[in-house]
């Protein structure tokens, strides 16, 4: 089961926002909704299952309803219409003294603007969820501390917020969002405040962060390559609804629309695509063949090279055309002409860290599995390709 | 054509008669309190013997403010003890500070109301706009018919006049603190009591502290006018003297409010500026 489930949740303002909801089903769009109910759409019929440990990022411009969306997961704003299930238990229908639980336990928030108490010192900031739940004093001393030392503000405890720079402020945000150890964490626009350095600082420390606690943290974000980044999922919103839910590679390789493909045009796709996505199928032979089988399968495939590897694909090196040649020649079997050393990737490794290795090695590079198997290679025409966009799908390229 | 006149005149004064039939219990009550209040505040300003009491005012405007206001709050109240108007002037610090502690009590929640409730500031703030503008003398009136002649109408009519920038400040206070610090606060599971008391009165408060200074310097202000209604104090003696034609006496007895009123004003503003300073 997911730990927020997100159904068909609307928010409409304006006159008889909830008698009117039901114009979305019926298929009003935005524009007609204001212009003949004079009612603004600020989310359109969203629909999203969220599991638990992801890092779910929700994208889209300032307007585009993220904000709102987001404020309806703990009900800071009130959904006009929809369910919001928090590990199966309706948000919507829960008292005051429930959701008071839900907020105190389960869904903690970090905020834009960081929201810090300006009267409180950071100490003080991070113990607020717990001294509301009225936790004896040395308890949630010791949390907050903990909390502290986990985001590395240690010894700042005693500094009041206006004494941080906008980053540390930020971390002391996150400190008190962690100090409830709640199970989702809403991040709306954590790091949009903060200078860019600063931010990848903090997009860095967060990943790691996410690593220790595996919490489930939804992010709002307008940054395209802060979603590519932090997401393991990411949800484009546009008006109020929902454009396309996927893995950043799905979101890139197979934009939905147009809209999500004018959004990702810009980006650098050797941020997005890995080794997985550009490797070929490699040509392979085992070691009990002779040289002279293993020329005429070059030959035939038109390659100047092969892979050898064992019964279980495990790789064990490569031999070359010259080599088969001069083995033939000699009357040598394969292991004698065999190159252990071949350089080597694993499939997730970004493809902006591969054309060093690609462009200067001699031989071609494999990919390799974390199991020492053998699953592709790396040719440099097809690094090229991938970047112009020539992405067949993610899948391997057949290659004859 | 003649229009009818609506007899506005005659129902506010049935309104006023029947009140003080009907509830003049309770307006005893009130009265009694009142009273005992002023008499309790006067009777301590009157317990030291007026250089101990001017010591006691120095070292206060010494910890609010450092030297300048400690040697203008001594040497103002020597001045007041030797022209002779120390007892009036007692009696008036017991009134303005009864009145503004009235204020504080009554106005403060009522400013919370307005934040938290639209409706409520809806109501409130059109009643504190005829407050401030009705003028003093026509509701000095009715309160003599209630609670007869003395300092308990005076204490009421500056109330009165008073509140309202306690009310209004406050109001604005709770208004100002940033919608972002609100979510936070809701976000995290506060009570609506939790989210007053931790996040949205200690925000307020340098603005809700201004409203009470405004409140404290507008009942001052009101003591000559209570003084036409029999409320003891230096406002008696302007009065007094006014209506003499004693000018030189007048203008004593107003320079005794002057005093009063700028060392209450610099008291009250900056002892709160030390709280806050505390806290930082």
């Amino acid at each position: 089961m997911s730990i927020l489930e997100i159904k068909n949740v609307s928010k409409l303002f304006g006159p008889n926002a909830e008698q009117n909801a039901k114009l979305l089903d019926q298929g009003w769009t935005k524009e007609k909704m204001a212009k003949e109910k004079q009612i603004t759409v600020g989310v359109n019929r969203v629909n999203m299952e969220i599991e638990e440990g992801e890092i779910f990022v929700i994208m889209g411009l300032s307007g585009s309803g993220k904000s709102t969306l987001v404020r309806m997961f703990n009900r800071l704003i009130e959904p006009t219409s929809g369910e919001i299930l928090v590990n199966g238990k309706d948000l919507r229908k829960m008292n005051k003294e429930q959701l008071r639980n839900v907020r105190r336990k389960t869904i903690s928030m970090v905020f834009q603007k960081f929201a810090l108490f300006p009267h409180r010192s950071v100490l003080e900031n991070v113990e607020y969820g717990l001294e509301i739940q009225k936790v004896a004093k040395a308890e949630r001393r010791t949390k907050a501390e903990t909390s502290l030392e986990l985001v590395g503000l240690k010894g700042w405890e005693t500094k009041m917020p206006d004494e941080l720079s906008g980053g540390m402020q930020q971390r002391v945000g996150l400190a008190r969002a962690l100090a409830n150890d709640p199970e989702v964490l809403l991040m709306d626009e954590a790091f949009s405040a903060l200078d860019p350095l600063i931010r990848r600082d903090m997009q860095d420390e967060l990943l790691e962060l996410q690593d220790k606690m595996k919490k489930t943290i939804i992010f709002i974000t307008h940054d395209l390559d802060e979603a590519l980044r932090i997401g393991d999922r990411i949800a484009l919103m546009k008006d109020g609804a929902v454009v396309q839910i996927g893995t950043p590679e799905e979101i890139m390789i197979q934009p939905a629309n147009s809209y999500v493909a004018r959004f990702v045009e810009d980006v650098d796709l050797s941020k997005v695509l890995t080794a997985a996505h550009v490797m070929r199928r490699p040509e392979t032979i085992t070691l009990d063949r002779g040289p002279r089988v293993a020329l005429e399968l070059m030959r035939e495939r038109g390659v100047s090279n092969l892979f050898v590897i064992d019964r279980s694909k495990k790789l064990l090196g490569i031999i070359t055309a010259e080599d088969a040649v001069t083995a033939m020649k000699t009357q040598q079997k394969l292991e004698d002409i065999l190159i252990r050393d071949v350089p080597q990737v694993e499939p997730e490794r970004m493809l902006n860290e591969l054309f060093e290795l690609v462009s200067t090695a001699k031989l071609p590079v494999a990919v390799v599995d974390e199991r020492d198997r053998l699953t592709g290679v790396l040719i440099r025409g097809a690094l090229l390709g991938a970047l112009a966009g020539e992405v067949d799908n993610g899948e391997v390229n057949e290659y004859a | 054509m003649s229009m009818p006149k609506i007899p506005l005149a005659q129902w506010i004064q049935t309104l006023v008669d029947w009140l003080s039939l009907h509830w003049a219990g309770f307006f005893k009550g009130v009265s009694n309190i009142i009273s005992y209040v002023v008499d309790i505040f006067t009777y301590f300003f009157m317990l030291p013997h007026p250089f101990l009491f001017v010591i006691i005012i120095g070292i206060l405007g010494y910890i609010a403010n450092r030297w300048s206001l400690a040697i203008f709050s001594a040497l103002g109240f020597l001045l007041i003890y030797n022209l002779g108007y120390w007892t009036e002037t007692m009696n008036t610090l017991g009134l303005v500070i009864t009145s503004a502690l009235i204020s504080i009590l009554i106005g403060v929640p009522l400013g919370i109301m307005c934040g938290s409730s639209k409706l409520a500031a809806q109501i409130i703030t059109p009643l504190l706009d005829f407050m401030q503008t009705m003028p003093a003398f026509v509701y000095l009136l009715p309160a003599v018919t209630f609670f007869s002649l003395g300092v308990v109408p005076g204490v009421v009519a500056s109330v009165i006049f008073a509140i309202p920038p306690t009310i209004r400040l406050t109001h604005l206070g709770i208004r100002q603190v940033s919608e972002e610090l609100v979510e936070a606060a809701d976000a995290f599971g506060s009570t609506g009591g939790q989210k007053l008391f931790k996040v949205q009165l200690p925000l307020a408060l340098p603005t809700i502290m201004a409203g009470i200074n405004q409140t404290i310097m507008l009942s001052l202000s009101m003591v000559v006018i209570a003084s036409m209604i029999g409320a003891q104090g230096i406002g008696a003696v302007v009065y007094r003297a006014v209506g003499q034609l004693k000018i030189g006496e007048g203008f004593e007895a107003g320079l005794a409010v002057v005093v009063l009123a700028i060392v209450l004003d610099r008291l009250s503003q900056s002892l709160f500026k030390g709280g806050r300073k505390q806290r930082a």
